[in-house]
């Protein structure tokens, strides 16, 4: 890969980011809701109390230099208290990061897993039982509504065979004879929110896979291949898939992005204590320096999300290098 | 023994509005050392009939009668697994367009080593060496086995394209247009190959064009296809100077000749025929000037009408 494209990649990142910033600041000020009414929650108020809170948060200052504090103490690390938790927001957000990424990471990589394979067995075997049966599969589950098929699972699992706790990370109460039962007790409570959230995933994969799939296989390097003598499977994998892959590339790194953002709804469902359920406490409180931090968090990732798959694409397609 | 003989090929396609004779009822042979031309308008079956000799059909498309023996042996009746090991190793195809009958992904040198891995039982370093030498035979620097085809040339597509059909000595290549859409310098570079090529281990070659002067320039004999049908075969001089089709005749006159007046040549009128229902009787007649209700009716078969000249023409050969 030429060094200049991986430049110039980094560098639109970075400058996106650059607007991110800006864009994110600005946003929070011209939404509607007063700060100060969230964090006295007093409507009684008196003008001198108020006064003094404004005074301490800055508030009386112009626009430009609240900017430039808040841009000064991002670069510290500091963004800012939660009005929610009354804690650092990094802190905040530090304990919840994990468990979202687990959650979602696994189910990201399960559902590309699965959606790679079924989408390819479907466009080989194009208008046969399998591709019926995996494109049903796949638009049924990419129709169904998150939150829907999470009750339902939850329904299904839980409450009639009772085989899976609902929510939570760990049984809550619970004490452990060896780090082995807390684990074990860490998987059941895992299986629920990855397998509602690898089913929202697999259909998009599935579908996206199956079309490139087949659109690759009428290209002539496929009947170049084909005529060479080599058997099906070898042209599957050597010719179609590497050049199908390039659009998967794409989609997943975006959706990659989001596995920090968690799935808000899977987390709500499940109240898994992830970056998804935490925004929508924030959200709910109006904890805005907690919401801004998310957000920030959030489009950081994505945009790093997407330079990965620029530098991927630039590393699989020999083209784009140039 | 012919090198190669296709009798009576049949080639259907299915398609939602009904069959579509592709190919119907086609017979030619070719013999060592030389080279058959396969001519036509667009659509009018001459991909096809190449594909189906190595049976690479698309799923819509089958072969539904006809042999095709290769030294003898009708590939039609091999299996799956004995059919795959004939390809390439003894029928190699250059295909249309080689702008994307090479993978975009993947090196040119690779491309061409994979097939000598796979019938030649080389190992990678060899098959390297080898696909160097090759390079080398079409007059690409060697270098660049390890670039993508993004970074060659059409004309170095295309030479590509003839070394990976060269790498396994085929007794037969079919250049499936090989010189369409390169301009005339390199088209007639990549010609001269072919026929040195040619002329250097012994092949046949068919090659598939709609470009007469490609036709006149290296082809020992002719085939005329006509909406999925041969209409006249022959010596390349017959089919040039000699010719018994009304649609040779058209062929030839559409093209035009620069030695002539300078004006723009005749071409044919109308449209080719929809193949899912052909024309009644001779399927040139809705375009042909000669044609009387006979020709309407009464399909005309290939009859000889000189030594290995073959024309289906009620009126061979007297229309002028």
């Amino acid at each position: 890969m030429k060094r200049s494209y991986v430049i110039k990649k980094v560098l639109q990142a970075l400058l996106t980011i650059a607007a991110i910033l800006i864009f994110n600041y600005f946003l929070f000020r011209i939404m509607p809701g007063d700060p100060l009414q969230s964090v006295m929650r007093n409507p009684k108020a008196t003008p001198e109390a108020v006064e003094r809170l404004k005074a301490l948060y800055g508030l009386n200052d112009p626009w430009y230099l609240q900017f430039w504090i808040y841009i000064k103490h991002l670069f510290q690390g500091d963004l800012g208290m939660s009005f929610l938790y009354k804690k650092p927001v990094y802190e905040v957000i530090g304990t919840r990061l994990l468990p979202t990424i687990l959650m979602v990471g696994l189910a990201e990589v399960l559902a590309i897993i699965s959606g790679i394979i079924m989408g390819i067995m479907a466009a080989v075997r194009r208008g046969k039982s399998v591709d019926v049966a995996s494109l049903s599969f796949s638009l049924i589950t990419y129709a169904m509504p998150t939150f829907w098929l999470g009750i339902i699972l939850v329904s299904i699992f839980s409450v009639s065979l009772h085989l899976l706790p609902t929510t939570g990370l760990l049984t809550p109460g619970q004490t452990y004879s060896s780090t082995f039962a807390m684990l074990a007790d860490g998987i059941r409570h895992l299986i629920l929110p990855t397998l509602t959230m690898s089913l929202v995933l697999i259909g998009e994969y599935a579908l996206l896979m199956r079309n490139t799939l087949i659109d690759v296989l009428t290209e002539d390097y496929i009947t170049t291949a084909y005529a060479k003598g080599f058997k099906e499977d070898y042209v599957i994998k050597k010719h179609a898939v590497p050049n199908a892959t390039l659009p998967m590339i794409t989609i997943i790194a975006m959706n990659l992005g989001l596995v920090i953002g968690g799935a808000i709804q899977v987390e709500t469902i499940f109240s898994w204590p992830g970056i998804g359920r935490l925004m929508y406490d924030a959200l709910t409180a109006r904890d805005y320096p907690l919401l801004q931090g998310i957000f920030l968090m959030i489009t950081v990732c994505v945009i790093i999300a997407n330079l990965l798959a620029d530098l991927t694409y630039g590393y699989l397609d020999p083209r784009v290098k140039q | 023994m012919e090198l190669l003989e296709v009798r009576n090929l049949k080639t259907y396609f299915k398609t939602q509005k009904g069959m579509v004779k592709a190919v119907d009822d086609v017979s030619c042979s070719l013999s060592y050392g030389k080279v058959l031309g396969l001519v036509g308008e667009s659509g009018c079956g001459k991909t096809t009939t190449a594909l189906s000799i190595a049976n690479l059909l698309p799923p819509e498309g089958r072969i539904v009668g006809g042999e095709v023996l290769l030294e003898g042996e009708d590939l039609m009746g091999l299996s799956a697994g004995k059919l795959r090991k004939k390809r390439w190793k003894e029928v190699s195809i250059v295909f249309q367009g080689a702008m994307n009958a090479l993978n975009p992904v993947m090196k040119v040198g690779l491309q061409i080593a994979e097939v000598l891995m796979l019938h030649d039982k080389l190992t990678y370093e060899q098959a390297m060496i080898r696909t160097k030498e090759l390079f080398k035979l079409v007059e690409i620097d060697e270098e660049r086995v390890n670039q993508y085809p993004h970074e060659f040339s059409g004309g170095m597509k295309q030479r590509a394209m003839i070394a990976m059909a060269l790498a396994c000595n085929p007794k037969i290549i079919i250049g499936d247009e090989p010189t369409t859409a390169l301009d005339v310098m390199v088209q007639a570079q990549i010609l001269n190959l072919l026929e040195k090529l040619k002329n250097e281990i012994n092949m046949g070659l068919i090659l598939i064009t709609h470009d007469l002067s490609v036709l006149g320039e290296i082809c020992d004999d002719v085939a005329v296809m006509y909406a999925g049908k041969i209409v006249e075969k022959g010596k390349v001089e017959d089919i040039f100077e000699n010719h018994q089709h009304p649609y040779t005749y058209k062929l030839m006159n559409a093209f035009p000749n620069i030695y002539g007046e300078r004006k723009l040549s005749d071409s044919i009128p109308g449209n080719p025929p929809n193949l899912l229902e052909p024309p009644s009787g001779c399927r040139f007649h809705p375009r042909c000037e000669f044609a009387d209700e006979r020709c309407k009716t009464k399909e005309p078969m290939l009859a000889e009408v000189g030594h290995r000249h073959f024309a289906a023409c009620h009126y061979g050969g007297v229309f002028k």
